[in-house]
């Protein structure tokens, strides 16, 4: 740490001359004074370098924080651990770019885990924006590092429907009824490994990663609920994981919450697969572990400002 | 007639729907409504995008304030339309070389792929982000332990967001029994466990609750609504 501050002194100069204002304004209008009227582009400010430097510091020194992996990580892991080369995935991506930054790593290393597993990968997304985060996901791991994957025998993109969880609903019992075509416009008849399937329960697993509606919960109520034998892990933001709990274990044994979730399934899977040096791809999420520490540092510490001043001002009225 | 005729068909949809849920025999009617809802949903996209323009259109030719961005939205949305219907900048598929507009539309190196790389993706992106930092403005400005439930909240928010990161395993790591036997009996008061304890219990048990309401009072609407009596959805007219 002392090493990085002697050698990136000039980001160090940066971060103190910008708060040098801030500095000035406590020591002008009384410590108390300029907390009760902080202008918030101060705390934006703060935010700002809060995120930057740790992004800055894991990019250059590569460090990372270590993880734990969760009872529920480890679940999800085991869930797809436990398939044999073969065996079917229905990878159903429903997010977008907005939520890329927490949920790309996952859905990253749940290809990457699904290709190591040998297993046939069959991408869907019920997002109208989902086709290309599959497209870029497919490139990103399968492409680049599993050349030997082929499209049609290992894995297939199946696109994006409209409907929500009328697709589901459909898909989940007739899955030729509404997908007739994969996302390239072959007919599903001339896929390989599309032989011989009807319906998603033929799957050994559905993963998802979601962002919203439609997303964990539809496919929760619509092909798990009414078929139990159906089995779903689920990656979901942060905003959506509580909401999510209620159907762990028995509706969905695992559940990777937001990019925490994600840092400790990335753990499990380069610690099984990806050896010493994993590619800095196979790492986004234990990298985006920094910023996320010190902003909530930075958050708490606020609230508990805030909260001295709030103190402080109560007890002034009493008095 | 105007009013009849959509809630007969949305009585039967929703009664097909349900019949098709419990008895297997009727399946197949399920499976038929909703492919039709599908079809719908696409066609809801057409609908989606005249009425986009007409909107924006209107409060172009009304002058109204803020009027440029509504300009900006149908350069936009016309421009996107064109480069994706048209497959700009997309090479014939493999398959069928014959056919000029045989690609995919989101082929990488395309007009829409660069539209989608170098203005959605960052544009969404940062308008999430940006959430981070209304966050921190209204941690500091809104929240206060003002009474018991906030101060509850308060307590409960600082160990989801230690626990969240390894400051919370950093923090209280010393709870460890290899440090002291005792300690064993105490490990679930590691923040990183208080926050498992945290989602799964209290976290759980309420969203169960809320769901369990929601759950029938979803049921107590759409009955109203598939026997008539509920009728809001059809409009005043």
């Amino acid at each position: 740490m002392i090493e990085f501050i002697v050698t990136q002194w000039w980001l160090v100069a940066i971060v103190i001359a910008s708060l040098i204002p801030l500095a000035m304004r406590f020591v002008s209008g009384g410590l108390l004074e300029t907390l009760r009227t902080l202008d918030r582009r101060w705390i934006f400010l703060l935010l700002l370098w809060s995120v930057l430097i740790p992004i800055y510091f894991i990019g250059v020194t590569g460090r990372t924080f270590p993880e734990v992996p969760s009872v529920l990580a480890r679940a999800t892991f085991d869930e797809i651990d436990r398939l044999s080369p073969g065996d079917s995935v229905l990878m159903a991506f429903d997010y977008d770019p907005a939520s890329e930054g927490e949920l790309g790593p996952m859905a990253t290393a749940f290809v990457r885990h699904a290709a190591e597993k040998k297993l046939k990968m069959y991408f869907m997304t019920l997002w109208p924006i989902g086709p290309q985060m599959i497209d870029s996901t497919i490139a990103k791991v399968i492409t680049a590092d599993f050349p030997e994957l082929a499209y049609g025998r290992d894995y297939v993109n199946l696109g994006y429907k409209s409907g929500y969880e009328a697709v589901i609903k459909v898909i989940v019992t007739n899955l030729r009824e509404l997908y007739t075509t994969d996302s390239r416009g072959t007919g599903v008849q001339e896929i390989p490994m599309m032989e011989g399937i009807t319906n998603i329960q033929q799957m050994k697993l559905i993963v998802n990663v979601s962002a919203g509606y439609p997303g964990t919960k539809e496919w929760v109520q619509y092909a798990v609920t009414p078929f139990p034998q159906v089995r779903l892990v689920a990656g979901a933001t942060g905003v959506q994981a509580p909401l999510l709990y209620p159907y762990v274990p028995r509706q969905l044994p695992g559940l990777l919450g937001a990019i925490k979730g994600a840092a400790e399934y990335e753990k499990l899977v380069v610690d099984a697969y990806l050896g010493a040096n994993p590619h800095p791809k196979y790492l986004e999420a234990l990298r985006r572990m920094g910023p996320q520490l010190v902003a909530h540092l930075l958050i708490i510490a606020l609230i508990v400002v805030a909260n001295v001043v709030f103190v402080i001002d109560s007890r002034g009225k009493k008095r | 007639m105007k009013r009849t005729v959509p809630l007969l068909i949305t009585s039967a949809g929703g009664f097909v729907l349900i019949v098709a849920y419990f008895i297997p025999f009727t399946q197949n009617w399920g499976e038929l409504a909703a492919i039709w809802f599908d079809i719908l949903a696409a066609v809801a996209f057409i609908l989606g995008g005249g009425n986009l323009l007409k909107t924006h259109l209107k409060r172009m030719s009304d002058r109204v304030r803020g009027w440029g961005y509504s300009g900006i939205v149908v350069v936009s949305f016309l421009v996107t339309l064109f480069v994706g219907l048209a497959k700009v900048g997309v090479n014939p598929s493999p398959q069928f070389t014959d056919f000029a507009w045989s690609g995919q539309y989101r082929q990488m190196g395309g007009a829409f792929w660069y539209l989608f790389q170098y203005a959605f993706t960052p544009l969404t992106a940062t308008m999430f982000s940006l959430l981070a930092f209304y966050i921190a403005s209204a941690a500091f400005r809104a929240f206060r332990a003002k009474n018991l439930e906030a101060s509850l909240l308060l307590g409960t928010a600082f160990i989801i967001l230690l626990g969240r990161t390894f400051a919370g395993v950093a923090l209280t790591s010393w709870i460890d029994p290899a440090v002291w036997d005792g300690f064993a009996y105490f490990t679930g008061l590691r923040l990183e466990n208080l926050t498992v304890y945290i989602m799964s219990v209290f976290n759980t048990a309420g969203n169960r609750a809320i769901m369990i309401g929601i759950a029938l009072g979803i049921i107590s609407t759409s009955l109203k609504i598939l026997l008539g009596i509920d009728r809001f959805y059809l409009g005043k007219d």
